[in-house]
């Protein structure tokens, strides 16, 4: 699984760090960071939860 | 359950539809909506899109196939009756939808300013054919009025702003966005807009909104204020609020009272819940206090939260968020968690209002309730976590203290 985050649509509003800090950070730049961009398969529901709350739709799941 | 039906086809009746079929059920599915699109995002409306930025494409909602969804859709035909006896939904033209469990997501529409001749160049915001009519009329060079300074009225101005417009706020309350805000915070608000060249003009009324012959497709032309004065105005934007889209269900036995009230699982009645802007529901998070949220995280969360609770019977928890919701104005993004007005503790941290990058902390009876920010937003959602954990307000405090 890989994490792809289109930054044009990035507004770093950080719900995704409020749902998985241990992949996604948006750090005191304002800039978001993932933080492991193949995480493991256990943390799959967390990752489809992210993509669902993200505010602008930027984050997809590449399989 | 067989047969579901989701009347309300933007982003709370989407989520609901997506929500139904990952969790299994496979009966038939029928998504209606008033408006002749396919389910697309508003929060573009009154920035990205209205700028030029973006087009319809950008703000599609969904784009994986519709297909794997298996729904029957009903775009452009707005339902007007519910008969509950009957478990029937009733479409205008006449047809009737039957469910075995229904989801409400019509969401609302804006209030206007009563008595307002339809003049050309008077427009609410709410829909995408608004913004491209907006916008076309924006190419022109007008200057613009702007009647409401809340999360709208406040975006446009500074949409305006951003392409070089003039533009006159109108606020009837000592601040913009206090509803959102609150006082003190509005205060820094309004201040950045008048930085930025916006004519900001708060404790006014509009008496009357003049122009042409409307009958003859005149065009609005000036603002007369409560006080006598005069704005002149090529295009006036009415941003007053929403009222919910419940007009179709008077008389169908729901209660309705400034939305559909729910249980706290989003139940309206059995088998039917409600989700998004025109749901009323009391919140546990928040000691049971009712809100309905225009948010839309909470369309998101809702129409999951209500889709789950049609399927889950009797096992249903309660729907229980911290509200969220950010804004973008200028270069700040500012965002909000949780629940707070304007008597509550305050305290400001990791920053100060006047940089216009902060913390604002709200503490009701010794517990954080709500939290603020500008620019701020890994720090937002830490004390989102921590509003959600019931966290003491001076364990806030210390927190900011020690980041």
């Amino acid at each position: 699984m890989r994490i792809v985050v289109d930054f044009d649509k990035c507004k770093s509003n950080a719900v995704c760090m409020g749902i998985a800090p241990e992949v996604f950070e948006v750090r005191d730049d304002n800039f978001l960071y993932v933080l492991d961009e193949t995480p493991s398969e256990e943390l799959r529901p967390k990752m489809e939860e992210a993509v669902r709350m993200c505010p602008t739709q930027a984050i997809s799941i590449e399989d | 359950m067989r047969e579901i039906a989701v009347v309300g086809a933007s982003l709370a009746g989407l989520r609901a539809t997506e929500t139904l079929r990952r969790e299994g059920f496979d009966g038939r599915l029928v998504l209606v909506g008033g408006e002749p699109h396919l389910p697309y995002d508003r929060p573009p409306l009154s920035k990205e899109l209205l700028a030029g930025e973006w087009e319809h494409d950008e703000i599609v909602l969904r784009k994986l196939p519709y297909d794997e969804l298996e729904l029957e859709l009903r775009l452009g035909v707005p339902a007007v009756a519910l008969d509950l006896a009957a478990r029937e939904v009733e479409l205008r033209g006449g047809e009737r939808i039957g469910f075995d469990g229904l989801v409400i997501a019509t969401g609302a529409t804006p209030r206007t300013l009563p008595g307002t001749a339809p003049l050309d160049g008077l427009f609410t915001l709410r829909t995408i054919d608004d913004c491209l009519a907006i916008r076309a009329r924006l190419d022109a060079g007008p200057k613009v009025v702007v009647i409401g300074a809340g999360f709208i009225g406040a975006e446009v101005a500074a949409t305006c702003r951003k392409r070089g417009l003039e533009v006159t706020v109108l606020e009837a309350l000592p601040q913009p966005m206090v509803r959102g805000l609150g006082p003190v915070l509005g205060a820094v608000l309004g201040e950045m807009h008048r930085d930025h060249g916006v004519d900001l003009r708060c404790g006014v009324t509009v008496e009357a909104i003049e122009g042409g012959d409307p009958d003859m497709g005149g065009s609005v032309e000036r603002v007369r204020l409560g006080s006598g004065s005069v704005v002149e105005a090529d295009l006036v934007l009415v941003a007053v609020g929403v009222t919910p889209e419940t007009h179709w269900l008077e008389g169908s036995g729901l209660t309705l009272a400034d939305g559909v009230v729910c249980d706290e699982t989003c139940l309206a009645a059995p088998g039917v819940v409600a989700a998004g802007d025109l749901a009323r529901w009391p919140n546990r998070a928040f000691d049971g206090e009712v809100m309905r949220l225009e948010h839309w995280t909470n369309a998101v969360e809702q129409g999951t939260a209500a889709a789950h609770r049609l399927l889950a019977g009797g096992s249903a928890e309660p729907f229980a968020p911290v509200p969220f919701v950010w804004s973008d104005q200028y270069d700040v993004k500012i965002q909000s968690a949780g629940r707070f007005t304007g008597d509550d503790e305050l305290a400001v941290v990791h920053g100060t209002l006047r940089e216009r990058r902060f913390v604002a902390l709200f503490g009701r009876a010794g517990r954080l309730t709500g939290a603020l920010a500008f620019s701020r937003p890994r720090q937002l959602m830490q004390y989102r976590r921590m509003i959600a954990e019931r966290a003491a307000f001076d364990a806030a405090l210390e927190h900011a203290a020690a980041s």
